[in-house]
């Protein structure tokens, strides 16, 4: 009775034994190791060890010292001003919409004769970045048509409330360091070192 | 001095006084070890091991300390909640006791001891046997199967080595003719023009080798850490213990360290005879080699699998103990006519 259930269960194509013998690795050749030779090894891992001992140490001193970064590091954001002073960002918002977690802000308002940010019609008035979610995917830098929101090389982002993650236009208003600006001189001019993307942000889908 | 001493009350206070002092001693060392440990396998590793609390990271372990102190003292729902407390305390208890009759070499003739026994290495080998219980018994209240297979692999392992340990000791005790610790040491010979201290290592180098190999596994350290087995079991026994408990097994585990080491530089080579090096330091350079040579193990060689260490105790170095306790007999039968 159970034999019966059992050979129901059983599926029509059952995966083939296999035969006595078959794909049985060969017997390994030659001599087994001894016992002189197993301490020998055991002697040469120990003189491993210790000639590992006595050789300097790799381990990088952070924070003192620090391994060099790519110049196309991807760390916090920067809104960059034209040389006029003028801010570039013209609050078109297609950072926000280009960002895959959403992390970004915008809110625009017009420009007026009176009170002029930025050269374009419109400008942001609020601009925040979530930076307990932001991913540094740096599509919201891909995305900018002004080149307005840069990442710099900053990845000591750390901090004590989670409100202090979010950057407003203030923070990130800050003067560009030197070697983000040698970064997009050498965008601009087309002849830098910094290959362009390799596949453009896609944005199919969204 | 002596009158102080023979005096029932004075005896005790002075009693109590070494046994402080001794307690202190102890327990420094072992926070060194510990440091000394996370240093050296750095080193092999090439990384620098702790080095930020303190010049060299020597505090890390006040550190640590303090940390393991303020922690939640958690105890599991269902365990055995009376045997879960006590094991702890057991494994701590019976790791300090050796060190009453363990004599520390201070001068030639001057040694620090609390109990002069002259049986000494029994005493010691009676309390490291406890500790198979405190482990066994943590890993049983603890109500955790890693636990439970962690205890179960130490009493198993304990059997198998404890006797290959115990039987390693005997040629010298045949030879010495004296189980008194401080006897072993004092172990003079005439050979030709020499008379003096001679290290038994050069009489009894086979029960050394055996001794090394059986206190490592004695101990529960790498690569015979099968109790504890990060990797297939969890923390083995240790799995559910946290905040002081865990530190008392952690402390136990090293103070054993240090007593292994110490009894193989006392019984093997001649304690804190060094040709002209100060007593004091020659027998803490003895005891801080072996502790390094066991750091060296655990930072060399991988842990052993179960089935290979039972053999190893019962098919290698029980018989060879045996056969040493053997041939030594005749050998000495053979000398003394
Ligand atoms: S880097 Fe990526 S995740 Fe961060 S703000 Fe820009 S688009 Fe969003
Ligand atoms: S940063 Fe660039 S993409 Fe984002 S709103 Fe400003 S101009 Fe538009």
């Amino acid at each position: 009775m159970a034999d019966e259930e059992t050979k129901q269960d059983q599926p029509d194509n059952p995966t083939p034994l296999r035969r006595p013998g078959e794909g049985v690795p060969p017997p390994p050749q030659g001599e087994r190791p001894g016992v002189v030779s197993d301490v020998v090894a055991l002697g040469a891992g120990l003189k491993t060890t210790l000639q590992e001992f006595f050789r300097p140490v790799v381990t990088t001193m952070y924070p003192e010292d620090k391994t060099p970064r790519s110049e196309r590091y991807r760390g916090r954001h920067y809104l960059r001003r034209y040389d006029n002073g003028l801010e570039r960002c013209i609050g078109c918002e297609l950072c926000a919409a280009a960002c895959p977690v959403g992390c970004i802000l915008v809110v625009a308002a017009e420009n007026t004769d009176e009170k002029r940010v930025s050269p374009g019609e419109r400008y942001a008035k609020t601009y925040e970045i979530n930076m307990l979610r932001c991913i540094f995917c740096g599509y919201c830098e891909d995305a900018c048509p002004v080149q307005a929101i840069v990442l710099g090389p900053e990845y000591e982002l750390s901090d004590t409330s989670r409100e202090k993650f979010i950057y407003t236009k203030e923070r990130l208003l800050e003067p560009l360091p030197p070697d983000v600006q040698a970064r997009l001189n050498d965008k601009a001019s087309g002849t830098g070192t910094t290959p362009p993307h390799a596949d453009p942000p896609h944005r199919a889908g969204r | 001095m002596n009158d102080l001493y023979n005096n029932a009350v004075g005896h005790w206070v002075i009693v109590t006084i070494a046994i402080a002092l001794l307690l202190f001693t102890v327990l420094t060392a072992t926070a060194y070890t510990v440091w000394f440990e996370r240093v050296a396998l750095g080193r092999i590793q090439r990384r620098p091991g702790p080095n930020r609390v303190g010049p060299f990271g020597l505090m890390q372990l006040a550190a640590d300390g303090v940390k393991l102190a303020f922690k939640e003292s958690f105890i599991p729902a269902k365990t055995d909640k009376v045997v879960y407390v006590v094991a702890p305390a057991i494994a701590v208890a019976a790791a300090f006791l050796s060190w009453a009759v363990i004599p520390i070499g201070l001068w030639y003739d001057v040694q620090y001891w609390i109990a002069d026994l002259n049986i000494g290495i029994l005493l010691i080998f009676a309390f490291s046997s406890l500790n198979v219980y405190a482990i066994v018994l943590g890993g049983y209240s603890s109500n955790n199967k890693y636990s439970l297979l962690g205890g179960l692999r130490s009493a198993a392992q304990l059997i198998s080595y404890e006797m290959a340990l115990g039987l390693a000791l005997v040629p010298t005790f045949m030879i010495v003719g004296s189980l008194r610790l401080q006897d072993i040491v004092e172990y003079t010979v005439t050979w030709g023009p020499y008379h003096g201290p001679l290290p038994l290592i050069i009489l009894t180098p086979v029960g050394f080798v055996i001794y090394l190999m059986a206190a490592v596994a004695e101990t529960n350290r790498a690569p015979f850490d099968l109790p504890e087995a990060e990797q297939e079991l969890i923390g083995g026994f240790l799995t559910e213990y946290s905040g002081l408990k865990f530190v008392m097994y952690y402390l136990a585990e090293y103070v054993n360290m240090i007593t292994v080491s110490a009894l193989a530089a006392l019984l093997f080579f001649g304690g804190w005879y060094l040709w002209i090096v100060p007593p004091v330091l020659a027998f803490l350079g003895k005891v801080v080699l072996f502790l390094f040579l066991y750091i060296w193990l655990r930072g060399t060689f991988p842990r052993l699998r179960y089935d290979m260490l039972m053999r190893l105790g019962w098919k290698v170095l029980l018989p060879l103990a045996i056969a040493n306790v053997v041939v030594t007999g005749i050998v000495l039968v053979a000398l003394q006519g």
